[in-house]
């Protein structure tokens, strides 16, 4: 297999990003054109307030959750973990119930605050469990992962069962763009921050994801740089499951592909995983509002099915070449 | 090893059946304002389901366990459940609201139970190709075939029209709470029916308990008995599904409390106690969590959290071994 040089594949990803996001600029009615070019009346209104924030959410949420997949990956040593395999999604829900119930009035960003928190700490909890499990398959790290996501869960929905908060759960159930607006989803942009922060100490991460031993061995603080990686984790989590609701598999699915061309040299196939991440989701989007418009099928329901299937490629596909 | 091992699986089981029987009494019984003959109606229909749920929930769950030589995988954890709620999804999708409506519900039941016999066979094969010893393997992808049945249901109830949404919501939403009473007297008889088939083949099962090379050795007709077995899971997991909906962690309870219980691996000694331990939980809890904590649609949420747990310890322990 011939592999395709990098600046090839990103720039192939770029122009994609392009024409989705123009496309989502422009699916959907009440657009005259002639209101776009002058920049007047509804048309320019609703471009303003709805669909460039949405277009905009879509982007940073997928580059956000890529990213945050491959550093979960290079953190916990396992190609098949990432926010909603390690329990980090689920946790940052219970956060966010935690402040709904004790903390009605709270304004979004201490919301978010204790949904990165609690995320932090259930993402902690995950590596905890997973330094114990026994020598075994690779594929035991995310089986736990997914049981202890099931298990805050339940915790969740018990909460909220008991205090009558089932509805607002379900809203931040599954990852829907359709409530994004000017306004609602400026929290986003911290994604744009930890993705560079990301980039800038992605060398770091490469050596993380070689074993402690060598992390040690060349003179990095091993401990530190793994909270460090889980804080950007939590935090980029946290801003998408308070802005949008879950968006499962997108960091597993894009970078294990991308590391299928590029390897698992973060400084090389980072960009390539943010823009690869913001083109599925963009994706997912404008399909969602194509099939059966003018309704729309949320995000989160596509990620689901295209998810699981790519999952699950995945995990048979690995299986016939490693083994 | 104590050597009273045979009384005191005789004192489980007595244990078990008289806590069943005082739930299900309880069940009927306790805080009732109104008059008896409406009660007792009215319940005794529910209870009939959550008995049938039980038991079906047992005897599928145990019969898989020894089916595939684990204590970890349980049909509701290979994603059974799902693809049953899909099999009911996309045949209201097909059929229409008014054509899925105009059919009488025990014969749809029907034909959604054969179908999911053919279904559910595939996935099994696919699932345990090859080896089908690499056991994480085939947990992680049987949840990952749960989340693409779920999220393949979810998509086509979005996608569907709101009217044949609604029929379908009227079958296919059902819980421990709104339990489906139309469907009640054919799961009752397909319980029967499975108890009917499997009960002459309890010994060929214990054998099958020791591997399936041995049993085949031991002169049991391993294939022949896993199709039928396999049959007999199928059908009761449609049965369970169409009562109440999905439970995913339900029979990995319930199993592995009575292989705690019971330190035997005669399958007449398991599985009483595996269908009385379920009674307890099923009946038992909804009645404590409804009518004394007051918290009446949680037991399915509580079940999956104690399940989650449950199941991350069998993890490490059987790992560790």
């Amino acid at each position: 297999m011939t592999v395709p040089p990098r600046p090839l594949l990103l720039g192939t990803l770029l122009i994609a990003t392009a024409l989705l996001a123009a496309a989502s600029l422009l699916i959907g009615g009440g657009y005259a054109w002639s209101d776009v070019l002058t920049l007047e009346g509804d048309g320019a209104l609703i471009l303003a307030a709805s669909r460039v924030p949405r277009t905009l959410a879509l982007l940073l949420s997928g580059a956000g959750l890529a990213v945050s997949g491959i550093l979960m990956q290079m953190i916990a040593r396992n190609r098949f973990v990432e926010p909603s395999t390690a329990g980090t999604v689920e946790s940052a829900s219970l956060g966010i119930l935690l402040t709904l119930l004790l903390m009605p009035g709270a304004p979004v960003v201490v919301r978010m605050l204790v949904a990165a928190l609690v995320a932090l700490a259930g993402s902690a909890l995950f590596l905890m469990l997973i330094a114990r499990l026994p020598l075994g398959s690779v594929l035991m790290v995310p089986l736990v992962g997914i049981m202890l996501g099931g298990i805050f869960d339940a915790a969740t929905s018990f909460l909220a069962y008991r205090f009558d908060l089932l509805q607002s759960l379900g809203a931040f159930g599954s990852g829907d763009f359709s409530i994004v607006l000017r306004g609602r989803y400026e929290f986003l942009w911290i994604i744009a921050g930890l993705v560079a922060v990301a980039y800038a100490t992605a060398t770091r991460f490469t050596i993380l994801g070689m074993g402690e031993a060598v992390a040690v061995g060349v003179g990095l603080d091993y401990r530190r740089l793994v909270v460090f990686g889980l804080i950007i984790v939590s935090v980029v989590t946290a801003a998408v499951v308070v802005t949008v609701g879950a968006v499962p598999f997108v960091g597993l699915i894009v970078p294990n592909v991308v590391s299928l061309f590029l390897g698992d040299d973060l400084r090389r196939s980072l960009p390539v995983v943010a823009t690869g991440g913001a083109v599925l989701v963009l994706a997912s989007d404008v399909v969602g509002r194509i099939v059966i418009a003018p309704y729309e099928i949320p995000v989160g329901t596509i990620m689901g099915v295209v998810g699981s299937l790519g999952f699950l490629t995945l995990i048979f596909w690995r299986r016939g070449h490693a083994a | 090893m104590p050597p009273d091992r045979p009384r005191s699986a005789r004192l489980v089981l007595v244990a078990v059946t008289s806590l069943a029987i005082l739930s299900a009494v309880a069940f009927m019984t306790l805080d009732a304002k109104g008059p008896w003959s409406f009660i007792l109606t009215h319940r005794g229909i529910r209870l009939a389901a959550l008995i049938t749920v039980a038991y079906a929930i047992a005897v599928s769950t145990v019969l898989f366990q020894t089916l595939t030589g684990n204590r970890i995988l349980t049909p509701a954890v290979m994603g059974f459940d799902a693809l049953f709620l899909l099999l009911q999804t996309s045949l209201v999708a097909a059929l229409g609201g008014a054509g899925a409506g105009a059919i009488d519900p025990r014969l749809l039941f029907s034909v959604e139970c054969l179908a999911m016999v053919g279904l559910s066979g595939l996935l099994f094969r696919l699932l345990f190709r090859g080896e089908g010893r690499n056991l994480p393997l085939v947990v992680l992808s049987g949840l990952l075939f749960g989340a693409l049945f779920r999220s393949l249901s979810s998509f086509l109830q979005r996608v569907m029209d709101p009217n044949d949404f609604l029929v379908l919501q009227g079958r296919a939403f059902a819980s421990f709470n709104v339990v489906d009473p139309s469907l009640i007297g054919v799961a009752a008889l397909l319980a029967i029916a499975a108890t009917i088939i499997v009960l002459p083949r309890l010994a060929e099962l214990d054998v099958l308990v020791l591997g399936r090379d041995r049993a085949t050795g031991l002169g049991v007709d391993t294939a022949r008995l896993s199709a039928i077995v396999f049959a007999v899971v199928a059908v009761l997991v449609s049965a369970s599904t169409a009562l109440v909906g999905p439970t995913t962690f339900f029979g990995l309870l319930v199993a592995n409390l009575a292989y705690l219980l019971i330190p035997s691996a005669q399958h007449a000694k398991v599985l009483p106690v595996a269908i009385g331990l379920a009674i307890v939980t099923l009946v038992g809890g909804q009645m404590l969590l409804e009518r004394v904590l007051g918290f009446g649609t949680a037991l399915s949420i509580v079940i999956d959290f104690v399940g989650g747990v449950t199941f991350l310890l069998i993890l490490f322990r059987s790992g560790r071994r």
